[in-house]
């Protein structure tokens, strides 16, 4: 079971502003999905290795040339928040 | 001349006897007349492009033949807002691979597709641009997550479009519309400049009003690309060279945990139908066990908001996309992202977020690796008897729109036939089998990883068989 605070928490790691009122609805929701995952309990994984991705493709590299990239003026094109060539944001704390 | 409904074929053939722009323009008309909410951006270069091809002329394989794009792939010059507020306004500066090869194949790209917001969900009601219309019922949903693309299809607004399937979202959306529709095996089609969802989980992938335009588009899109590190090096097969009308030896799976509780009976009646006219045309059938599918649904909603909780952490106001001004750099991001996402996609982070946090991670999201390898060998051991197997893609026909919206856990369910696929990473096509009440039922055959052309020349055997494809809404004829 999570609790209000677990959601709090969550909403913090996620860094998703949650407002009181949503607290209780994320709870019921969450709590929901999290029961039906519960039934993974019931499988004996004993000795199983995880499957992170189904292709046997390990540490693919390229050779480290140099390559034409995107602009400046191309990447910052999508926002309005820029100063000297960068992105603008607020102070941190 | 307003287009509608014509095979590749014939839309070159149309190109042919008039021009390139004639065609477009035809298939604009149509799409301007819409009443299913499919496109989310109607591309005003399309025209253009067409014309082009007609002065300058091109000699590819699609020249000057009109597609429609799922909003998550990137179009240069054209929005791409993954049916989210967040990139309402997001323009990319760079094409997809499939679009490069689309482009250098001639197509001409009619604009891009409605979606839940960022292909989360089974039915288009989560896009922040309002729900897709089911083109037979514009009362009902037409799947997800790429319902828009399956949508403009079906209604003859395209001749045929890209989607993305990570949990089915190809497959469902074209069992719901009665369309043709394939998720090739993971690696099979390059994902860069797909935005990502879950990325050990999704493809690109064709939707078409018969197989074999779905043959034509992966013979354009698939093969090696070096900028998607999971896409697989070995030469790809021709895959219209596939399309045989012969099915004679081939062996059927039928497992039967995918005919389970919760199956329509009519949508069961209908795929045992075409299982029977298969063994008609040649094939034979036994039922396969595949004991671990009671568990892929737990597995991959956990896989994939995991993978999801840290694909969207990008999404922080700062480089593009929805911005919300505070007064630090947290609160910013934390306003950004409660504002400019929606629910469902909300519920996936913090539930993905959760599922990896410290105390959890092996409880929740090791586990469903775990369990993950178990559904895969599940596969290996009924592909190592039967060469395809069979099975309804979606339980029961296109629900009501707002039916399920409200209960996330009822919408999971509806994808119970097609997330062990992805899980898998094996190929499955879901082909138009029959109806129920008016609602057109898929049949969803799966194959042996990178063994399209076996599921291509079966779907295109039954097709030849049978006339489901060829039906079309009543709504908007």
């Amino acid at each position: 079971m999570i609790t209000k605070e677990d959601v709090e928490h969550i909403g913090w790691l996620a860094r998703i502003e949650i407002s009181e009122q949503e607290k209780a609805e994320y709870m019921e929701k969450l709590n929901s999905v999290l029961d039906y995952f519960g039934q993974l309990d019931e499988v004996s994984t004993e000795d199983v290795p995880p499957t992170y991705h189904v292709i046997d493709l390990h540490d693919v590299f390229r050779e480290d040339v140099a390559k034409e990239s995107l602009s400046q003026e191309e990447v910052l094109a999508n926002t309005e928040h820029t100063q000297e060539g960068a992105f603008r944001v607020p102070k941190i704390g | 001349m307003s287009a509608k409904w014509m095979s590749v074929a014939e839309v070159k053939q149309q190109i042919k006897e008039s021009s390139a722009e004639e065609v477009t323009a035809g298939y604009l008309e149509t799409i301007e007349k819409s009443k299913i909410n499919g496109y989310v951006t109607v591309s005003g270069r399309a025209l253009e492009k067409a014309k082009k091809i007609d002065s300058e002329g091109h000699e590819g394989p699609l020249s000057g033949v009109p597609i429609a794009i799922k909003d998550n792939i990137s179009v240069k010059g054209l929005p791409n807002s993954c049916g989210s507020r967040m990139l309402e306004n997001y323009v990319p500066p760079f094409n997809a691979h499939v679009i490069e090869k689309l482009i250098e194949a001639g197509a001409v790209i009619l604009g891009k597709t409605n979606m839940d917001e960022f292909a989360m969900g089974s039915s288009t009601e989560s896009s922040y641009f309002g729900p897709a219309l089911n083109p037979w019922d514009l009362e009902r949903v037409p799947g997800g997550s790429s319902g828009g693309s399956a949508a403009v299809v079906a209604a003859g607004e395209a001749p045929f479009a890209l989607g993305s399937d990570t949990g089915g979202s190809v497959r469902c959306p074209a069992a719901f519309c009665g369309v043709v529709g394939l998720k090739p095996t993971y690696g099979a089609v390059s994902r860069y400049g797909a935005v990502a969802y879950a990325n050990s989980l999704e493809q690109i992938g064709p939707l078409a009003n018969n197989v074999s335009d779905i043959a034509v588009l992966m013979d354009v899109i698939a093969g090696h690309d070096a900028r998607d590190s999971t896409s697989v090096p070995e030469a790809k097969p021709d895959y219209q060279a596939a399309l045989k009308d012969d099915i004679k030896g081939l062996k059927i799976g039928v497992p039967a945990e995918y005919f389970g509780e919760g199956i329509n009976p009519e949508v069961g009646k209908a795929v045992w139908d075409a299982i029977h006219r298969c063994e008609d045309l040649g094939a034979s059938w036994e039922e396969v066990s595949m004991p671990h599918t009671k568990y892929a649904l737990a597995s991959y909603y956990i896989i994939a908001m995991s993978e999801a909780s840290s694909n969207l952490a990008r999404f922080d106001g700062t480089r593009y996309g929805f911005r919300k001004e505070a007064e630090n750099w947290h609160a910013l991001i934390s306003k950004t992202r409660a504002e400019g996402f929606g629910d469902e996609v909300k519920r996936r982070i913090l539930i993905g977020t959760y599922a990896l946090s410290a105390g959890y991670h092996d409880k929740y999201y090791l586990k469903a690796l775990k369990v993950r390898t178990l559904v895969k060998q599940d596969f290996e051991k009924a592909l190592s008897k039967v060469d395809v197997l069979m099975a309804p893609t979606m339980p029961n026909p296109a629900f009501k729109l707002g039916e399920k919206i409200e209960d996330p856990l009822a919408l999971y369910l509806s994808d119970v036939n097609t997330v062990p696929i992805n899980l898998a990473g094996v190929p499955s096509i879901s082909v138009p089998c029959g109806f129920t009440k008016g609602l057109p039922v898929g049949l969803q055959i799966i194959g042996k990883p990178f063994d399209e052309p076996t599921l291509l020349r079966t779907a295109y055997t039954f097709e030849q068989n049978t006339d489901y494809h060829s039906k079309r809404p009543p709504e908007v004829v």
